[in-house]
């Protein structure tokens, strides 16, 4: 499963650092690591969605608040 | 459209509101795929009627503003130096030294004399003084001891911008540049007051890699911009200058300064391991130790400058990615031919360049909604100021625990370079890091700003201030993923 994460200007002013901190280490706590690949990307053209993620392709928007959520519906239940 | 008058006070000098024309002209063809048939009409263009604005006549000046337009494009192939000289608008100013003028007072007291160790001077029957170049080495004490200020040294104002001592006179009294001294910081580029002096411009590169890019859909072209741009554009704000670039047709925009908080980490980690450094962020700099004092080069750090080291990220990311780098230097495009660097930056553009980028698409960027530019910290934001980098190296071993004690010596300007060189290579520096920066004040004073201003290094603090993350540690966790 590939995550990925936009840490372009307007995401990070959004908490992107916060999204993949927690998520690295959701997906370590839940040892995913294997499974999942979590990566950065400059900008993903939603930046009024951000912080913009991505999960194989499937896009979705997420904030440092709503993280743990996103991670057990769309990372932890799929992988 | 803004008003000419309005355009000139964008920049420090006319000559750089010339060069800006051209270029400005030169894009607005390229975008509509006209250059070539219509590059001739150019220089008619830009002086259109029958009396000549600038030179002797017209002729003469649209012959010149050809030559502008060929540096517009890329320059002469064959020249491998990025800084080009156009002899015919070189007006081979006097060059001959130390000369007494008609301000001479034919006076009693001879202090001129009295000083002159050489004999060189003498006085004719009205008590004028005269110097005997054959004995004159060019001390320049009589000029000092002058009460009337009446003998002036006429140097030419690129071999005095020159610090390298790279600009020579050839044959025909124009200048002439020594391609192994010159280290393309651009100096002379700014300080010729003809305007004789200039680096070649890749924009065409950046015009034609935008277009076929199809609106970002067959690559992504993206942008790095230098902290610098924080002293720059300041008619707009940042937000709209970033707004700017996306409409030109970057994909996105993206601070040098993460670069230089990665450079920031990886330098001290170096400087720790070693004992000794110095900076390699400074094309310039660097350049100058290799041609200066050659003895010396195993001791510039291996680190990639930060412009390069973001750039291997982008393109790690995204193999395809087109990565532009916008910034006040021309000796970054010089970096960007190296060996190293070359598979890592597509082109490099100048602040001057991407000024006549937006007025080639009738682009005024204060009326442009503001976009955000927000990644870097405060340390890797003020790389683009004398000091800075020195400033960032001990935070980045503060922050990682490195026991080491720094000893950093800022030198900007290339005398300030020269001199902490010269005491390393005889063993007698008090310090185990030098900072070089080849312009004086660091990157603001680079000759590829449109203006230069004491409240510059200011607007970079104050730009590294706003920064969000505010530990260099914060600023890269993120490419760590």
């Amino acid at each position: 499963m590939k995550v990925t994460v936009c840490i372009g200007s307007s995401c990070h002013i959004k908490g992107s650092r916060q999204v993949v901190e927690q998520l690295q280490h959701l997906i370590a706590e839940n040892g995913l690591k294997e499974k999942v690949d979590l990566s950065g990307t400059f900008c993903m053209g939603k930046c009024q969605q951000g912080v913009c993620v991505t999960v194989d392709e499937a896009f979705h928007s997420v904030s440092p608040e709503t993280v743990e959520d996103f991670f057990n519906t769309q990372i932890k239940a799929k992988a | 459209m803004s008003q000419p008058n309005q355009t000139l006070r964008r920049f420090d000098t006319k000559v750089q509101y010339l060069k800006y024309k051209v270029l400005r002209e030169t894009a607005r063809l390229a975008w509509e795929d006209k250059l070539l048939e219509n590059m001739m009409d150019i220089p008619k263009t830009i002086v259109p009627g029958k009396e000549p604005t600038m030179r002797c006549c017209v002729y003469k000046e649209r012959a010149i503003l050809a030559e502008r337009v060929k540096m517009a494009m890329g320059g002469h192939a064959d020249n491998p130096n990025i800084i080009e000289v156009i002899d015919i608008a070189c007006d081979e100013c006097p060059a001959a030294g130390y000369e007494v003028t008609d301000s001479c007072r034919g006076c009693l007291a001879h202090r001129c004399e009295d000083v002159c160790r050489r004999g060189a001077i003498s006085f004719d029957h009205n008590h004028v003084a005269h110097i005997d170049k054959s004995k004159c080495v060019e001390c320049g004490q009589c000029a000092k001891v002058c009460p009337y200020s009446a003998i002036v040294d006429r140097k030419r104002p690129c071999q005095v911008a020159c610090k390298v001592k790279a600009i020579t006179i050839n044959e025909d009294k124009a200048a002439a540049i020594d391609d192994e001294k010159c280290i393309q910081c651009g100096a002379c580029v700014y300080m010729c007051p003809f305007g004789a002096v200039t680096d070649k411009s890749f924009m065409l590169n950046v015009i034609d890699m935008l277009k076929k890019s199809e609106n970002n859909t067959k690559y992504k072209v993206y942008a790095v911009v230098a902290p610098s741009i924080s002293s720059q554009f300041t008619y707009a704000n940042l937000g709209q200058v970033i707004t700017g670039l996306k409409e030109l047709g970057f994909f996105t925009v993206i601070e040098a300064a993460l670069g230089a908080d990665m450079v920031a980490m990886e330098e001290s980690r170096e400087l720790a391991e070693k004992g000794f450094l110095t900076s390699s962020c400074c094309p310039g700099f660097v350049a100058y130790i290799k041609s200066a004092f050659p003895e010396l080069q195993e001791h510039i750090s291996h680190n990639l400058s930060p412009m390069a080291r973001l750039a291997k990220y982008l393109k790690e990311t995204d193999p395809t990615a087109k990565v532009v780098f916008i910034g006040p230097c021309t000796a970054k495009k010089a970096e960007a031919r190296q060996e190293r660097v070359r598979p890592l930056i597509d082109t490099v553009l100048t602040f001057e360049e991407l000024q006549a980028l937006f007025d080639s698409r009738d682009l005024d960027i204060t009326t442009l909604p503001e976009d955000v530019l927000d990644n870097a910290s405060y340390y890797g934001r003020i790389f683009a100021r004398s000091g800075g980098v020195s400033d960032a190296v001990a935070q980045a071993m503060k922050e990682q625990g490195i026991e080491f004690d720094l000893k950093a010596v800022p030198c900007d300007g290339i005398e300030a370079c020269r001199m902490a060189l010269l005491k390393k290579s005889k063993n007698a520096l008090a310090g185990n890091f030098i900072e070089g920066m080849a312009c004086t004040g660091g990157c603001i004073g680079g000759a590829g700003c449109l203006t230069h201003g004491e409240k510059n290094k200011a607007e970079v603090d104050k730009y590294g201030r706003e920064a969000m993350e505010k530990t260099i540690g914060d600023a890269v966790s993120i490419y760590n993923i």
